[in-house]
């Protein structure tokens, strides 16, 4: 059904999302718990800073991370700095960015869940002599599980399907960068219409079985 | 207070529209009632004990510093166990995973109850399989107290724990929480609106009233204090604790003997020695200045006036009288009293026309 360049870009989709929800799952956790449990006043200013990507265009993010991580940027300077050279055009540098554009979606989720376990049961732990780690790791991680899921499969998805980005900051290198929504522009542009075809269909179905199987199991919608 | 006042808390607190401002020792044996209408304070004054709201202020419980000008012990390294108003049993684990949390992080398991044992004062063995959420709302509070007592607490403090309830669950868990009061040996602060629950439980009494301290002692000299708004009303009663030191089978009557005088009570087969607490209710008692033994009321006790104050109706009357060292309330008609020509100091008889154990 597929040809071994899809094959590919498939894989590197895969892997790329992988990475990505896996970090972000690690990169959101603390931040969500801070959005959730702050009294600060910049916690307006920082929920908007962690939904900017949802608004903003890809290629304005993407432009920014390109300058951000080029020879000249203040990323770019550290990263030759530590000997890595330059992020952008390469696998690495997709993550980051990946990470970037699809932080609010795996943000918002958690920190929705930790809002919704409210203080009463962290203040039972308290009484029960559990430290402020062990009351995250043995009441608000649980209890926060749905919005874990949640925000594990919307990070994934949200990365499968990203395209401007991509094409900003990691270009179009088989196997670096071409990932399958690349692909499918690089078949459109070359009229290859039965190849764009096949990828587009499966990329349709595993978004929608996605979002079904999220709808459908997802424990936050039932009553507690 | 008169009891080894080994609890010393000192609290100042100031959110919009409120003020918590005390200064009190506290017993630290027995069941302490912090009593006061909603809003009075006293359910913040308890979080300030369990460090779960952080007053300005000092803490020392039995010589350990909880709390000063320069430390603050946070709750999860306080020895105590809380009882909140709403169960709060961890959604995600069972009854016996909700057990097992507070007693495996007890930092001295050996000494203080067995989880068996517990699980059996509270009579829960039947529901430790169960998730919370299939717990009927007695049942639920039942296992939150076995939980906080199974952390092996040094300090009790329970938040309105029968508040949430309906009278039914109510009286379900009195019995649990009358059990305890005989078993445990630490001491129990006790946050409450209700008289009942007061009468029922305590031995010492705080009153709170927005924000202050209003009264605290002994339980039958405080709850008896005229001006709590209850006792000017038709409910108004005084609590004696007494023992019984005779039966009257025949008449099915028992004496009741408590400090300064004695009371024949319905006889609902108690044991002579056995220890009771009972209610006598202001409208039960009424004053002469004369020993009238004529009358059909078994139960006439020499008494001295202690306090005279307006009931809730102005053609009402309350009078607190000394009994020994024992108060109880008199309600009369303010015409009765000045007919009686009653002072503050003056020797009176009270007629008592019937005593009820607290239920």
């Amino acid at each position: 059904m597929f040809s071994d360049g899809n094959w590919a870009a498939i894989l590197l989709t895969v892997k790329l999302a992988s990475i990505v929800t896996l970090l972000l799952l690690i990169i959101s956790t603390p931040i969500a718990w801070w959005l959730a449990h702050t009294r600060s006043r910049l916690k307006s200013f920082f929920e908007a800073l962690v939904a900017l990507p949802i608004v903003l265009p890809p290629s304005v993010l993407g432009f920014y991370l390109l300058l951000l991580m080029g020879p000249q940027g203040f990323v770019g300077q550290i990263t030759q700095a530590l000997g890595i050279g330059t992020l952008p055009f390469t696998f690495a540098g997709l993550v980051v960015a990946s990470v970037f554009y699809s932080l609010p979606f795996v943000v918002q989720p958690i920190q929705l869940a930790f809002e919704n376990i409210g203080e009463n049961y962290l203040e039972a732990a308290a009484t029960l002599r559990a430290s402020p780690l062990d009351r995250f790791f043995s009441v608000a991680m649980p209890l926060a599980l749905p919005g874990f899921l949640t925000g594990s499969v919307l990070g994934f998805a949200h990365t499968v399907g990203e395209f401007g980005v991509v094409l900003m900051v990691g270009g179009n290198i088989p196997g670096v960068s071409r990932v399958v929504s690349v692909q499918i522009y690089d078949y459109v542009e070359a009229l290859e219409y039965g190849q764009a075809h096949s990828l587009a269909i499966t990329m349709l179905l595993f978004s929608f079985v996605t979002l079904l199987l999220l709808y459908t199991f997802n424990p936050n919608r039932r009553t507690r | 207070m008169s009891v080894c006042a080994d609890i010393h808390a000192r609290f100042k607190l100031n959110y919009a529209g409120f003020a918590l401002d005390v200064d009190l020792n506290l017993p630290s044996q027995g069941v302490t009632a912090l009593f006061g209408p909603s809003g009075s304070g006293k359910s913040t004054l308890l979080r300030c004990i369990a460090g779960l709201e952080r007053a300005a202020g000092s803490l020392t419980v039995k010589g350990e510093v909880w709390q000063d000008e320069k430390h603050f012990l946070p709750t999860h390294q306080r020895p105590i166990g809380y009882v909140f108003q709403e169960a709060n049993l961890f959604p995600h684990l069972s009854v016996q995973a909700n057990l097992n949390y507070g007693f495996k992080r007890q930092p001295h398991r050996h000494d203080g109850f067995s989880l068996d044992e517990i699980v059996d004062l509270l009579g829960i063995a039947h529901l430790l399989d169960r998730k919370p959420e299939r717990l009927s709302g007695g049942e639920k509070q039942r296992v939150a107290i076995a939980r906080a007592l199974a952390v092996n607490p040094r300090l009790l403090l329970m938040d309105e724990p029968l508040a949430a309830l309906d009278l039914a669950r109510k009286r379900e868990i009195l019995p649990f929480l009358e059990k305890l009061h005989e078993a445990l040996e630490m001491p129990v602060i006790y946050v409450t609106h209700a008289p009942n629950e007061v009468a029922r439980l305590a031995d010492h009494l705080v009153v709170l009233n927005q924000g202050q301290l209003q009264s605290a002692g002994p339980l039958n000299e405080t709850f008896s204090h005229v001006e709590l708004p209850q006792q000017a009303s038709d409910a108004g009663s005084a609590i004696i604790e007494a023992q019984i030191t005779e039966l009257q089978p025949q008449w099915h009557l028992a004496l009741a003997s408590f400090e300064g005088g004695e009371l024949w009570i319905r006889d609902l087969s108690f044991n002579v020695g056995q220890k009771v607490r009972f209610q006598v209710m202001a409208r039960d008692v009424s004053l002469a200045l004369t020993a009238d033994h004529s009358s059909s009321i078994a139960n006439v006790l020499p008494a001295v006036v202690d306090q005279i104050s307006d009931g809730d109706h102005p053609g009402i009357a309350m009078v607190r009288l000394k009994i020994g060292r024992n108060y109880i309330l008199s309600r009369l008609t303010q015409r009765s009293l000045h007919s009686l020509g009653l002072n503050v100091g003056d020797s009176v008889w009270a007629q008592i026309k019937s005593a009820a154990i607290v239920e």
